[in-house]
């Protein structure tokens, strides 16, 4: 036999998997390596006044999130409301009524690519057909551009979610006289219930964090205000606009809404993968 | 006999009507669901149309030749898609570069070496990756990452790549951390998990059968992995990095942060310059007349690209799966 082949891919290998360990360990350490930079910056921040105090003017002392905060929550909240019917309701079509028709694969294919697609454009169009139209940002063109991105999570997720349900289930309530509508609601949905909460939970995970969409439709609003048909403060443009300030407090102000936005983002998600494997183990 | 004639004849007439009266409702329940699925294809006409309807003042003034003119000068009007074309590739292109080889590793490790009970978390772990918001990599890039580069990244690319000749102008310049090679970089780890996520996927759609054949005939694990799970799932691969490719181009946040935002074209991939989305994102809120129509513009174009880049990668993504369903 020959050693020398041997050895050769023997450490062609070696080294490949090194490179693919060392390719996993980068990347473990860059999510620790942001994490650990969001807290030795965020915690400073994290105090009571950032819940109980509006933005602070530019160069002052104090203050706090309160406006971003409960603007973020309530634009997030009403996305949640208009979204989850609608994707929900989509995906029942997908796999309930259109299936292989030419109307579904046309709608699976362009929802895959709105899930991508960039969200800064999609914060153009509501600017265009919007906020040019009334000629004031608010936050509804805020919720619309959200929706516009949480919507395609929700059918896709739903869709899948209720492709998993055994077809023996429908025929069974098919055989007993159900008509289509009430095998879809009460019998596939329910089997599928807590996949598609999952696809809602990731739903509002991706959107809590989206800033680009909310720059030309929210914009932002330095004092506390709860009405949607004005600017509308919000955690990520808020976060934008103070990092890139030369103030310290805005920047400090930042890393605490940086902080908050992505433990909110990372507990939604972990939330939402626990919740589905419990479920799904049953 | 006769009641019970009667009997039968209402109950006949009762099951009809509920017939009818689920057949209304079914029809109104599928033509409610199919409206829904159809507002996607109306939202994604709507984009087109009025991006394309905003923009084109502009698209009228300067033309196909917009795209490649670099001018940009707000205060007399003209404006040119080049430089921010450029950045928009060029850093898309960095971060492929940078992302590929390193979610082929991480995937290699999940479906390969990485013993089972560790697959999940940490499956997971680079999932989460792309569970943080991009703003927050923007400020991670700014405040911690930029100022490290400048300090040794810069410095040591320059004293050695920069000396090669040829490609040694790519690593000139100022090293003051931000620019199109830091932006790059940041959108490499940005879009890591979504190739690894697709590329994890495809590698363990191949026939077991495939995989012990090759070890029984004595290859290592390298070898498995380059001459039978790779041209295997090739279309899912490319699909995948496709997809990044997608993903990298409409990045906004995290570049803006980054990138330095000039319009202005340099051959150094140290100095500052501007992608469309990050072009949006700065000038934007400042913008009116053909400014703001430019703008539109530079956002149909984006739209467009992607839009392209996404439907190539779905397609390749489709037949990767096609193929599952006849070769196993």
């Amino acid at each position: 036999m020959d050693l020398k082949i041997y050895k050769r891919r023997q450490l062609v290998n070696r080294v490949g998997l090194t490179l693919s360990m060392s390719a996993m360990g980068l990347g473990l350490f860059v999510l620790l390596w942001i994490l650990y930079v969001l807290f030795s910056n965020g915690i400073a921040a994290l105090d009571w006044a950032m819940f109980t105090q509006s933005t602070p003017a530019p160069g002052s002392e104090g203050g706090g999130l309160a406006n971003a905060i409960v603007g973020s929550l309530m634009m997030v909240g009403v996305t949640a409301l208009v979204s989850t019917p609608i994707g929900i309701l989509a995906g029942v079509y997908l796999t309930e009524y259109g299936d292989q028709s030419k109307t579904a694969g046309l709608t699976r294919f362009v929802t895959d690519i709105m899930l991508s697609a960039p969200s800064i454009v999609l914060g153009l169009f509501v600017y265009a057909v919007m906020v040019a139209q009334v000629k004031h940002f608010s936050g509804w063109a805020g919720t619309v551009a959200l929706s516009l991105i949480a919507i395609p999570v929700v059918v896709r997720t739903t869709e899948n979610m209720l492709r998993l349900v055994p077809g023996s289930l429908r025929e069974a309530a098919f055989a007993l006289g159900a008509p289509r509508w009430k095998v879809a609601t009460m019998i596939t949905l329910r089997a599928a219930q807590s996949g598609v909460m999952t696809g809602l939970l990731l739903a509002l995970a991706r959107i809590s964090g989206e800033t680009a969409p909310l720059l030309f439709t929210a914009l932002n609003n330095q004092f506390f205000s709860t009405n949607m048909n004005a600017p509308m403060a919000n955690l990520p443009v808020v976060i934008f606009q103070f990092a890139m300030s030369p103030y310290d407090n805005w920047v400090r102000l930042a890393w605490g809404g940086a902080l908050l936005i992505t433990l909110t983002v990372l507990i939604l998600n972990i939330v939402a993968r626990v919740f589905f494997r419990d479920n799904a183990q049953r | 006999m006769d009641s019970l004639d009667k009997a039968d004849k209402q109950s006949e007439t009762n099951m009809l009507s509920v017939v009818k009266r689920q057949r209304i409702e079914d029809f109104i329940f599928h033509k409610l669901t199919l409206g829904f699925s159809l507002l996607v294809l109306f939202a994604l006409m709507g984009i087109i149309v009025s991006l394309l309807i905003n923009a084109w003042p502009s698209l009228s003034k300067f033309g196909v030749q917009f795209v490649w003119r670099v001018e940009w000068d707000i205060v007399n009007e003209e404006f040119g898609a080049a430089i921010a074309i450029f950045g928009t590739l060029v850093s898309a292109v960095i971060a492929l570069l940078i992302a590929v080889p390193l979610s082929f590793g991480i995937a290699l490790f999940l479906t390969e070496t990485c013993p089972v009970y560790l697959r999940r978390p940490l499956g997971s772990a680079i999932e989460l990756l792309a569970a943080v918001p991009s703003i927050i990599y923007g400020m991670f890039g700014l405040f911690v990452f930029a100022p490290l580069f400048a300090e040794y990244g810069q410095p040591a690319l320059q004293s050695t790549l920069g000396k090669m000749p040829l490609i040694g102008g790519l690593f000139g310049g100022a090293m003051n951390g931000v620019g199109i090679l830091a932006a790059g970089i940041i959108l490499a780890f940005m879009i890591v998990p979504f190739i690894a996520a697709v590329m994890r996927d495809v590698f363990e759609i191949v026939p077991p059968i495939l995989r012990e054949s090759a070890y029984g005939l004595g290859c290592t694990t390298w070898e498995v992995v380059r001459s039978i799970v790779l041209p295997y799932t090739q279309k899912g691969v490319i699909g995948g990095v496709m997809l990044g490719l997608g993903r990298a181009l409409g990045e906004t946040m995290a570049v803006t942060f980054v990138i330095g935002n000039s319009q202005r074209l340099s051959a150094s991939l140290f100095a500052p310059g501007t992608t469309i989305a990050s072009t949006l994102a700065n000038e934007f809120g400042e913008a009116a007349d053909l400014h703001l129509s430019t703008l539109f513009a530079l956002g149909f174009l984006l739209f467009v690209i992607t839009f392209v880049v996404l439907s190539a990668a779905k397609i390749m993504l489709i037949r990767a799966e096609k193929a599952k369903g006849t070769k196993t």
